[in-house]
């Protein structure tokens, strides 16, 4: 009987893992804050960014502020392998990046791992 | 405690750990803590609060966004065994708090390894920039002045005096002496400078003193131009990497499933003990952790491009890296890359006076580098003062024609003379002069040539060796010439070319090199502005010297310098990083894909388990073998170098 219950546990527990990572879930998206011909957003780390994407306008200069909040030593460089940037993230610290806006486009960025993602579409 | 570094973390569990580890070493020999399971309750729950916290925040604040990391499984993996044992303890059942401590222990000191080295392999490109001169001599208003570098504009007259640093680039205005720019081009030997010659930032001045003319400041300078590359390159993203991202991302939740499985099938269907079943899963979950993975294709690239840097070779991204791999043959431009690119005329036949006089007014407005050699011999020999020809006009890929004193007169190359005269006397001259490898102006008036000038670009001095490098790596090497056979085949035949193209026109270049792809990947090799458009066809573009700005854009490797070897090392190089990410990634996969099975208990039936504490140093090591590893790269020993270094 106890078996059972184990199995039936155990069972519900890979459901709920396959579900919770790999189902379809809302990905927190934002517009930026224009104003003087200057786009700026704040985003989160902490076990990953919020927001996870960010829509730009094309031309105007950009800023991304990074806070991270998170100890985790995956998190401590946010890299964007198409703008050449690859910055350190001071737990607590405001660090401001700026993006080059001139190409539209969607550029992905990562953690120093490469295991969280975030992206910016230039439009 | 949010500001614990991680350093201090793992200090903190290496304190509360070892009275644990000493007992597991002692246990046999019938050691027992003093307080027995009490105590290593304690001792656990300090290391887990303090040093293993942040874990379980950062696994928390991840799970809510469906995301997963190796922290994840890091903390439900110590949770698991530290809930256990305290269950274990209350109801009298053998304990595995050890197991919880050893690991928090453990990932954290490869942690701090790993933070260490990945700082060492990016700040080495950063240090460049430290090299830059403090400050500079600038002469304004007849008054020798020192300011900061940061003041100093375009234009400005720099004095700089023997073993000081030049602060910025520029051309030599006044004075003389020997400079080193190892620094920026690799180059060991100092290199001799004079007045019209370029300087280069941060490079150090060795005896004389000069003063310069500054041209280019700040973030235009030659090394922060170097630095911004190769920062560009060490965070770009290699193709082969496209495969980790594709794992780390359902990596986790995989091995979570994994674990889960491994317990319900040895609980429910084998019937082994809980505490047993509960090892393997924890076990699991902490060597699985995907960090090597992640880490194998990044610090390679940024230890790599950094190296390569230093040797003057600029590698512009992973990609590239790949594409060297396959390449199969080096086609070459012939002028300026195999050759030193500034001729020099050696033989005039028929009236040297007229002949002269002719060529240097025709070439005056053009900087055809035969037409330097012509203007430069027309200089010696004090005829540099003539008037320049009028309805001046340039046939491309011939030469070029002008009238003077009310005549057509012309001078080009032997194209020309499909629709010109020439005497039997002049094309037997013309024949022996180009079997000695000399290219032929041909000059004349109306329809008839009247003399002929002979130019010669010889070999550099490394070419040879160069190329002979390049066919020891299996690389079969072809040159591209506008010349004609005769002068082609001779050049070629100095240097041990396998397959001479002649009689190319700059824009035919591409083509050929198009031509040539479908034998196989093709790395061309250029300097000039007519290069462009074959460096970018090419699979993979080598830009050579001090090359344009055009030239830097469209090639995928820049050499820093202007020796023909750097091609067969930057070759070299890329190979030995490129085979590195594959030794990184083999390694990675390898503690995963041989640690699961054995963690799951595969081998339990011959009594061989990993236990929790095995599968944390195991993790921690696999993270260390691989930035290791790419560390490692600075010291491999490059044979293009080593043979050159013999040489000099």
């Amino acid at each position: 009987m106890d078996k059972i219950l184990v199995m039936v546990a155990g069972l519900a527990a890979i459901a709920f893992i396959i579900w919770w990572f790999f189902g379809q879930h809302k990905v927190e998206s934002a517009e930026v804050t224009l104003d003087d011909n200057q786009q700026m957003i704040d985003i989160q780390v902490d076990g990953g960014y919020s927001p996870e994407h960010i829509v730009l306008k094309q031309g105007v200069p950009a800023t991304l502020n990074f806070t991270r909040t998170d100890p985790s030593g995956c998190l401590d460089h946010v890299v964007f392998a198409d703008f050449g940037i690859n910055q350190e993230l001071p737990q607590g610290q405001k660090v401001s990046l700026k993006i080059n806006t001139d190409q539209p486009g969607q550029y992905q960025w990562a953690c120093g791992m490469d295991m969280f993602h975030g992206q910016v579409t230039v439009e | 405690m949010q500001k614990l570094t991680t350093s201090r973390r793992f200090i903190i569990a290496l304190i509360f750990s070892v009275p644990m580890l000493v007992k597991m070493v002692l246990m046999p020999f019938g050691f027992h803590l003093p307080g027995g399971v009490i105590t290593e309750f304690g001792l656990t729950t300090i290391v887990m609060a303090v040093s293993a916290a942040p874990f379980l925040k950062s696994s928390w604040s991840s799970f809510k966004k469906h995301h997963s990391n190796m922290d994840t499984l890091v903390a439900i993996g110590t949770m698991t065994a530290y809930l256990y044992s305290i269950y274990a303890m209350i109801v009298g059942q053998p304990v595995f708090f050890e197991g919880a401590a050893l690991v928090v222990t453990f990932i954290l000191l490869g942690q701090v390894f790993e933070e260490r080295m990945r700082k060492n392999a990016s700040s080495a490109v950063e240090k460049l920039l430290d090299l830059q001169a403090k400050d500079a001599i600038v002469i304004r208003d007849g008054q020798e002045v020192t300011i900061p570098l940061d003041q100093v504009v375009t234009g400005d007259l720099i004095k700089v005096l023997p073993g000081q640093k030049i602060a910025v680039d520029g051309t030599i205005v006044d004075g003389q002496s020997t400079v080193d720019e190892s620094m920026v081009t690799g180059e060991s030997m100092p290199v001799e400078k004079k007045a019209g010659d370029a300087v280069i930032g941060a490079t150090i001045n060795t005896n004389g003193s000069f003063v310069f003319k500054a041209g280019k400041i700040g973030e235009e300078t030659m090394l922060s131009q170097i630095v911004e590359m190769v920062k560009k390159a060490q965070t770009s993203r290699a193709p082969i990497q496209n495969l980790t991202d594709r794992v780390s991302g359902i990596f986790v939740p995989i091995v979570l499933i994994l674990a889960i499985a491994t317990f319900l099938i040895w609980y429910v269907f084998l019937g082994s003990a809980l505490s047993t079943v509960l090892v393997f899963a924890i076990s699991i979950l902490v060597i699985a952790c995907p960090c090597a993975l992640g880490l194998a294709t990044p610090t390679a690239l940024m230890v790599g491009t950094g190296l390569s840097a230093k040797h003057g070779i600029l590698i512009k991204n992973g990609e590239v890296l790949e594409a060297v791999n396959q390449v199969k043959m080096v086609i070459l431009d012939k002028t300026g890359t195999i050759t030193v690119g500034q001729p020099v005329v050696t033989d005039v036949i028929g009236p040297e006076k007229k002949i002269m006089t002719l060529a240097g007014q025709l070439e005056k407005n053009s900087e055809h580098p035969l037409a330097i050699a012509v203007l430069d011999y027309a200089e010696k020999l004090g005829l540099n003062n003539q008037e320049s020809a009028k309805n001046f006009a340039a046939i491309e890929g011939q030469g070029v024609t002008g009238e003077l004193n009310g005549q057509t007169a012309f001078v080009g190359n032997t194209r020309l003379l499909a629709e010109r005269q020439i005497d039997p006397d002049l094309q037997k001259k013309m024949q022996e002069l180009q079997a000695e490898a000399k290219t032929v102006v041909l000059v004349g008036e109306a329809d008839q040539v009247i003399g002929l000038v002979a130019i010669q670009d010889a070999p550099k001095a490394s070419s040879k060796k160069a190329i002979a490098d390049l066919k020891a790596r299996g690389l079969k090497t072809v040159m591209l010439t506008g010349d004609n056979q005769l002068v082609a085949e001779a050049i070629a035949d100095q240097v041990g070319i396998d397959q001479v193209i002649t009689e190319v026109m700059p824009n035919d270049k591409a083509d050929h090199v198009q031509a040539f792809q479908q034998e196989g990947a093709v790395a061309f090799v250029g300097d000039g502005i007519n290069d462009a458009p074959a460096l970018s066809t090419a699979n993979v573009g080598i830009a050579m010297g001090s090359g344009t700005d055009v030239v830097i854009e469209s090639g995928d490797i820049i050499l820093v310098k202007n020796d023909l070897q750097d091609v067969a090392t930057a070759i070299e190089l890329s190979a030995k990083i490129f085979n590195r990410i594959k030794l990184n990634l083999f390694w990675a996969f390898i503690y995963n894909v041989l640690g699961i099975p054995v963690a799951a208990g595969l081998f339990y039936g011959i009594g061989f388990i990993l236990s929790p504490e095995l599968a944390g140093l195991a993790m921690a090591f696999s993270s260390l073998s691989v930035v290791t590893s790419s560390l490692l790269l600075n010291k491999t020993r490059l044979k293009t170098l080593a043979a050159k270094k013999s040489m000099a």
